[in-house]
Formats: structure tokens, C-alpha cells, sequence
């Protein structure tokens, strides 16, 4: 019995060993130096000088890293909730009964599986002041309801400071299916006992879904909200794409633009580092206040 | 009834106008592309813009060899899609049927790198790669694929559990080897999670952009992703069919191969969701 045990371990080591090596020399070592570089002054062409909390401090005095911030938090802030809005409210309208759910389901997915770079190429076109079709649109719109008095045009989106964060709200919001398809699978999985239930009782829709439906799925909801904030914390390729440098006026440069510039561009390694580390201390915090502020709010059926 | 349909209907029409936009815009003439009124379908369908983009060829721009960066995403896809599923199935098994000493730790020491961003460890992997003399090849891009990733470590895992260990027991007693346990007994029996890991890993390669930025540096050797990227820079602005018929081709293989999928697609989806 005893041979078997340790015949098991070794065979158990061996097997991990692809993640505990990769684990170790892809995780574990970039972890730790990046953790010393973010003390250090590092061009990459001398050896890193350790420089003591130098790099942090001098974040908190550098307007672009501000500005970054702030286009960041801007953009997650909107962004996260009106999805969250959006793809439930889609979730809820195709998990009623109704024939073609499938085809409808795909047509709101389709959206989220263009990549990245394509997806910036799009809407590099349809947000076009002058031929993009969203400014035609709003044009033709204006002409039929012409008892409004004016005009409407629609604004240059990617050259105004005021649109340019909108545009890109407009295309997350447009690539919400992933989280879409989450809440449909966790809407499938609210008992009917409960909602019929609710139905005896008398229960009005919006009563429905205030007070099964939603609870039912709060941990779902929480999972995805976290999940949408991580991603739009980091957005990066279709902003680096869309508005090179941040254009207009830096209105769209956001965190990990400035992060990958910063190492690429500037070859600041050991600044880069410490805006890796401020940046994965505010994810984390923004994930523990999620968890704490939904504490009483989600409701575990599994106990 | 009717209301939720109309609704439907409205929303699908929202929703899929930019996808249509683009395609009618891929197979019109330059000069009427962004003609006021839109023109919707073309009249003359221009299939020749596909070619055009394909060997895109201009004395400003030089020339953009979209059909290299094809061969080049897909050979990519290949090395990561077939690492990412043998190296995460082999971890998976150990950390869901072998005991081992220090089993448990590095399971959760193994969850708690999710946690990590990519721009965390984006310089000092940078600087590894440099060392090694790998930048400017394929090599940080896939390597790395064949040395797990927590994510798959751990759906797979789950997976894994499902399966009766009676099965394994029995194969045991007659004698097999764990690798033949693992690879007659247990694989076989987890196909369905195998072919969600290698969907959405072939998925995240093809639409990679920071790390082919990050790693390729010869024009020739750009991904899709990348070279798409490449092409609106230089021809952006001046010639929006050519762009979309590019855009529709790094799109359209995906779209493909989401409708083949479609079942796996959703069940992943929502596999990757009730983790939470």
C-alpha cells in the first residue's frame, strides 16, 4: 500500500511538472522581479539601481499617469454598469418563451466574437464625423421627425474630448454577449417552483423579478460585474488602435497605454512596474468593496 | 408577446447593422462608399476588393502580405491550441486524481495567479525573452502555452472530477500504468471539456494583439490580428472597402467557426461563468 502511495506521488509530480515549471519561471519569477524592479531605476540598457519607493512616489506627482487614471475610471464606471443593464435586460427578454430565442441569441452574440483590431477598424468607420454610418443616421433621423426645429448633427466622435470616451462605452456596450450568455444560463437555472409560486400569490412581473428573479441570480450578476470591471480596467487594443496616443488631448489614454509605453516607448522598466502593482492593488480593491458591498445582496441557494 | 418580438427584432436589427455595414462597405467601389445617402447594397458586388486586400500592394504603403499574416496566425494557433490542451490536460489530471505531497497548496497557489494581471509581469516576461534571444520570433507567443495556464488547469480539473474514479480503479487493477489510465480511461471520457479549452484557446490567439505587438518585429512574420492593425495605420482614412474586406477576412473565419460550434461555444461560455 505504502509503495502505491509514493508510486502515486511521483506520478503526480511528474505529471504537474509542465505547470510547475511554467508556473515558476512564468509567474513566480516575473512576479517577484517586478515587485524589485518597481524599486529600481531600470532603461534596460544598464542594471537595475534600486531607488526606493521613488518610482511610486513619483507616480503620484506625474499628470499623464493622473489623466490615465482617470480616463480608466471614467470608462469602468460607465461602462460597467449600463452593460450589466443591458446584456440582463437581454438575458431576460430572450429567456421568455418565445419562438426563434436561438437565432436571436446569435444575432446579439455575434458582435462580441469580432477581435479586437477588427473591432477598431469597424467602428473607426461607422463613427466617421463626415461618412461613418452612425452620423448619417442621426441626420436621416433628424429630417423625418421635422417638427423638432433643428438640426440634428451628429458630433465628430473620435476628434471631440467630450465623445471620444462615449464611442468607446458605445462599442462595450455593443460586445456585452459573453456576459449576456452567462445570465441566460443562470436565468435558465431559477426553479419554476418559485416563480409559479410567486405567480399564485399574485406577484406582478416587475414584483417577479425584483424578488425572485434577480436574487436567484446575484451571484451570477456579482461573478460578471467583477468580471466586466478586471477587463475594463485593463482595456488597451482597440483604444491603442482607435486614437493613437490617447487623441483627442489624451482624452482616451488610458492605463495600460500609458504602462506599455512607458516599458516600450520610454524603456522606464521600473516605473512600468510600479504602475503594474498600483493598478493590481485597485483591481483588488475594487474586487473586495464588490464582494463586501453585495455581502447581504447576493443570496447563495447553496447555502 | 408580439411586444417582445418587436422589441427583439428592433434590438437584433441594432445590433447587427454594424456587421452588415461593414460587409456592404467591403464590396463597393472606393467611390461610393461613403456616399450621403448610404447605399446599402452595392451595385456592382466588387469581389475583387478581397483580392486587393488580400495582396495589398501601393507605392506608399509597399507591400502588406495579408495572406503571410494567415498563414503565420494559423500556424500560431496550432503550436498554442495543441499545447494548451496537452500540457492542461496532463496538469489537470494530477491536480484532480493523483495524490501528491504539497497537492492542495500549489492547487490554490495555482487559483490565486488568476488573480494577476498581464501588465503585472509584462516587463520582467519582456526582459526573459530578450535574454533568451526569442524576441522577434514565435516563440514567446506559444512556449509558454505548453506549460499550463491556471485558468484551463482548473476547468479541466473540474471536469475530471466528474468521472467516476471506479473507472479509473478498475483500470488500475488490471494493471495499467497511470499514463494509460489517464490517456485511455479518463481523456476519451473528457472530450466535450477538452474541445471547450482548445476553442477558446485558438479563439484568444487569433485575436491576440498586445502580444504579437509586444514580440514580433518583422513586418513578415505579423499575425492577422497585428496586421490588421498594421494596415488601418497606413491605409486608414483612405480606402474604407479595402479595410473592411480586410477586417471582414480576419472576422469571418471565427464567425465560421462559431456557427459549427455554436452548442460548445454557449456551454463553455456559461461553463466558464458558474466558476464564480
Amino acid at each position: 500500500m505504502k509503495a502505491r502511495r509514493s508510486k502515486e506521488s511521483i506520478a503526480g509530480v511528474l505529471f504537474a511538472l509542465p505547470w510547475l515549471i511554467g508556473f515558476t519561471v512564468f509567474m513566480l519569477y516575473p512576479v517577484c522581479a517586478s515587485i524589485y524592479y518597481s524599486f529600481c531605476e531600470y532603461s534596460v540598457l544598464k542594471p537595475p539601481i534600486y531607488v526606493g519607493f521613488e518610482n511610486y512616489v513619483d507616480l503620484f506627482h506625474d499628470d499623464i499617469f493622473r489623466k490615465s487614471l482617470w480616463n480608466t475610471f471614467f470608462y469602468v464606471i460607465i461602462s460597467v454598469p449600463l452593460s450589466t443593464i443591458i446584456t440582463i435586460g437581454l438575458a431576460l427578454l430572450l429567456n421568455a418563451k418565445i419562438r426563434g430565442q436561438a437565432f436571436y441569441r446569435t444575432f446579439f452574440y455575434l458582435p462580441s466574437l469580432v477581435p479586437q483590431t477588427a473591432l477598431a477598424c469597424l467602428w473607426l468607420w461607422v463613427f466617421n464625423s463626415e461618412h461613418g454610418l452612425l452620423n448619417m443616421g442621426l441626420e436621416k433621423l433628424s429630417g423625418h421627425f421635422w417638427i423638432f426645429h433643428w438640426h440634428i448633427s451628429g458630433p465628430p466622435w473620435l476628434s471631440d474630448t467630450t465623445w471620444s470616451k462615449p464611442a468607446l462605452i458605445f462599442m462595450a456596450l455593443w460586445t456585452g454577449g459573453n456576459a449576456m450568455v452567462i445570465y441566460l444560463a443562470g436565468l435558465q437555472d431559477v426553479p419554476v417552483e418559485l416563480l409559479e409560486a410567486s405567480d399564485l400569490d399574485g406577484a406582478s412581473p416587475s414584483a417577479k423579478l425584483r424578488h425572485v428573479t434577480i436574487p436567484m441570480i446575484s451571484p451570477v450578476i456579482l461573478f460578471n460585474v467583477i468580471m466586466a470591471m478586471i477587463g475594463a480596467f485593463q482595456i488597451f487594443a482597440v483604444p491603442y488602435i482607435m486614437f493613437p496616443n490617447g487623441q483627442p488631448a489624451q482624452s482616451t489614454y488610458f492605463y495600460v497605454m500609458y504602462l506599455f509605453d512607458t516599458a516600450i516607448v520610454y524603456h522606464k522598466m521600473g516605473y512600468a512596474c510600479a504602475m503594474g502593482w498600483i493598478m493590481f492593488i485597485l483591481i483588488f480593491v475594487m474586487t473586495l468593496l464588490s464582494l463586501k458591498v453585495s455581502e447581504k445582496r447576493v443570496y447563495y441557494s447553496g447555502g | 408577446m408580439f411586444l417582445i418580438h418587436l422589441v427583439l427584432v428592433v434590438l437584433s436589427i441594432i445590433f447587427l447593422t454594424p456587421l452588415v455595414w461593414m460587409i456592404s462597405t467591403s464590396l463597393k467601389e472606393e467611390s461610393i462608399a461613403a456616399k450621403t445617402p448610404p447605399i446599402w447594397i452595392p451595385p456592382h458586388f466588387e469581389w475583387h476588393n478581397y483580392w486587393d486586400a488580400f495582396t495589398y500592394n501601393s507605392q506608399k504603403l509597399g507591400y502588406i502580405p495579408f495572406l503571410v499574416y494567415g498563414r503565420n496566425t494559423i500556424l500560431l494557433c496550432i503550436l498554442v491550441v495543441a499545447g494548451t490542451v496537452i500540457s492542461n490536460s496532463v496538469v489537470a489530471y494530477s491536480f484532480a486524481r493523483l495524490k501528491w505531497p504539497g497537492r492542495d497548496i500549489a492547487f490554490a497557489v495555482t487559483l490565486a495567479t488568476m488573480m494577476v494581471p498581464f501588465p503585472v509581469v509584462m516587463v520582467p516576461l519582456f526582459g526573459l525573452f530578450r535574454d533568451l534571444g526569442w524576441v522577434g520570433t514565435y516563440r514567446p507567443l506559444w512556449v509558454p502555452a505548453w506549460f499550463g495556464a491556471a485558468f484551463n488547469i482548473f476547468l479541466l480539473r473540474q471536469f475530471f472530477r466528474t468521472i467516476p474514479s471506479e473507472l479509473s480503479e478498475a483500470a488500475r487493477i488490471d494493471g495499467c500504468s497511470e499514463w494509460q489510465i489517464f490517456k485511455d480511461v479518463v481523456l476519451p471520457l473528457a472530450k466535450p471539456a477538452l474541445a471547450v479549452v482548445a476553442l477558446f484557446s485558438f479563439l484568444a490567439t487569433w485575436n491576440d494583439f498586445i502580444g504579437p505587438l509586444l514580440y514580433l518585429l518583422n513586418q513578415q512574420s505579423f499575425t492577422l490580428s497585428q496586421g490588421l492593425q498594421f494596415y488601418q495605420s497606413q491605409a486608414g482614412g483612405t480606402s474604407w472597402s479595402l479595410l473592411m474586406a480586410a477586417s471582414t477576412i480576419v472576422i469571418a473565419p471565427i464567425i465560421i467557426l462559431f456557427f459549427f460550434t455554436q452548442r460548445l461555444f454557449i456551454q463553455g461560455i456559461a461553463l466558464s461563468g458558474i466558476k464564480g
